[in-house]
């Protein structure tokens, strides 16, 4: 009987710890938890400084007030972002009005800022035919910076061994007043343009 | 197992210390294999050796909550699938807590309900246990190898591979392993008060 007993207590606290832990049974991975956190507790970036692949120093809170697609990138990668940067020249074509209008803008954060630096950031934009308005490509100056973007966006960067990385790539949503809402797949831009549509309305 | 009780907690305690220093955990956390082939498990095995050192009289008292082995038993299942789900694994590197919550719980929540319960569990419970963890090797292992994606995001996917193919050999062993037990070993049906 008061095996019986026991056995029930463990079995409903084990099923509670298993769906805390999978946030009742929806997230089993990093990557799903994290897109469901995000958008549930819209996170604020931080104000971190980029250099753009013009060279100029700007500071995260510059681009506030209008919507931003930021995916992370490294240039020398061969694996998603080789796709990544097409992904994000389709972007520029399927939102060019509202980019004309300065609602909505997009940008590439390399997170290898040390090889990447503003001459092969804008080597990258070219090779992907970016349409030439509203995509910034940029790295972070400062490491502290670079933590912090990892940290709050959640980019895991793994050397794959082959001098490369293998990273967690997405199209992450930053609304008007700075803050991180949503976080979705890299390959499917018309989801994200939705999305950033879809608020632009209201 | 000929060791004094005393002697198999200091194993445990310090195979645990061991496992805990930074250069057994860089090269134990470096791949999603030697995490959950190694780590894991020898975490457990470091409680299980606690678990054997713990005074009879203790252990007389958990007993009598603890009938046929079976809540024991359910414990350690729970906690083992909590260290089996991908975000917690990556959790576990990368977080603080969720490292120091990983070193307590698989020694103290799996290694010594084993050490407590297995030699108290009846036939049809240590069946249902073991076709259970070859079933979860099997599914894993599938899982693992086919999974076009990543399911940890501090692994590599040819590792998640590697983990898979390594998953599925081990089922195949075990359930040979167990074949033979059934056909050929010496099987004891009836329970048996333990004398640890």
């Amino acid at each position: 009987m008061r095996s019986l007993l026991a056995s029930l207590l463990i079995f409903v606290a084990g099923v509670a710890m298993l769906s805390l832990a999978t946030n009742g049974f929806s997230a089993f991975t990093t990557e799903a938890a994290r897109r469901i956190d995000v958008r549930e507790h819209p996170r604020a970036v931080p104000d971190v400084n980029l250099q753009t692949a013009r060279g100029r120093h700007i500071d995260f809170k510059s681009l506030r007030g209008r919507w931003l697609l930021v995916d992370f990138i490294y240039t020398r990668c061969i694996a998603y972002c080789s796709v990544q940067g097409g992904v994000f020249a389709r972007l520029q074509d399927r939102l060019a009005a509202p980019i004309a209008h300065e609602k909505v803008a997009l940008l590439s954060i390399s997170f290898d800022p040390e090889h990447d630096d503003p001459e092969r950031l804008a080597d990258y934009q070219q090779r992907f035919g970016d349409r030439g308005a509203g995509w910034l490509a940029a790295r972070p100056v400062d490491a502290t910076d670079l933590a912090a973007l990892h940290r709050v966006f959640g980019v895991t960067a793994v050397p794959d061994g082959l001098g490369g990385f293998v990273h967690n790539a997405a199209i992450a949503v930053v609304d008007p007043r700075g803050q991180l809402v949503a976080i979705m797949d890299w390959d499917d831009p018309r989801a994200a343009a939705r999305f950033v549509i879809a608020r632009l309305g209201s | 197992m000929t060791l004094l009780p005393a002697s198999r907690a200091w194993v445990g305690l310090l195979l645990c210390g061991v496992l805990a220093t930074p250069p057994a955990r860089s090269v134990l956390e470096a791949t999603m294999t030697l995490q959950m082939l190694v780590q894991i498990p020898l975490l457990a095995v470091a409680g299980w050796f606690v678990g054997l050192a713990i005074p009879h009289r203790i252990a007389a008292a958990v007993a009598r909550w603890n009938g046929g082995g079976i809540p024991g038993l359910l414990l350690a299942t729970f906690v083992g699938m909590v260290w089996m789900l991908p975000r917690m694994m990556d959790a576990s590197v990368d977080e603080g807590w969720f490292t120091l919550a990983k070193f307590m719980s698989v020694p103290l929540l799996i290694g010594v309900p084993v050490a407590l319960s297995w030699s108290r569990a009846g036939f049809v419970a240590r069946g249902v246990v073991l076709l259970e963890l070859i079933a979860t090797a099997f599914r894993l292992g599938w899982l693992y190898l086919v999974s076009p994606m990543r399911l940890c995001s501090n692994y590599l996917l040819s590792d998640q591979q590697q983990l898979g193919k390594y998953l599925l050999g081990i089922g195949i062993a075990a359930s040979l392993a167990l074949a033979w037990t059934l056909m050929w070993g010496h099987i004891r049906v009836e329970y048996v008060e333990s004398k640890l």
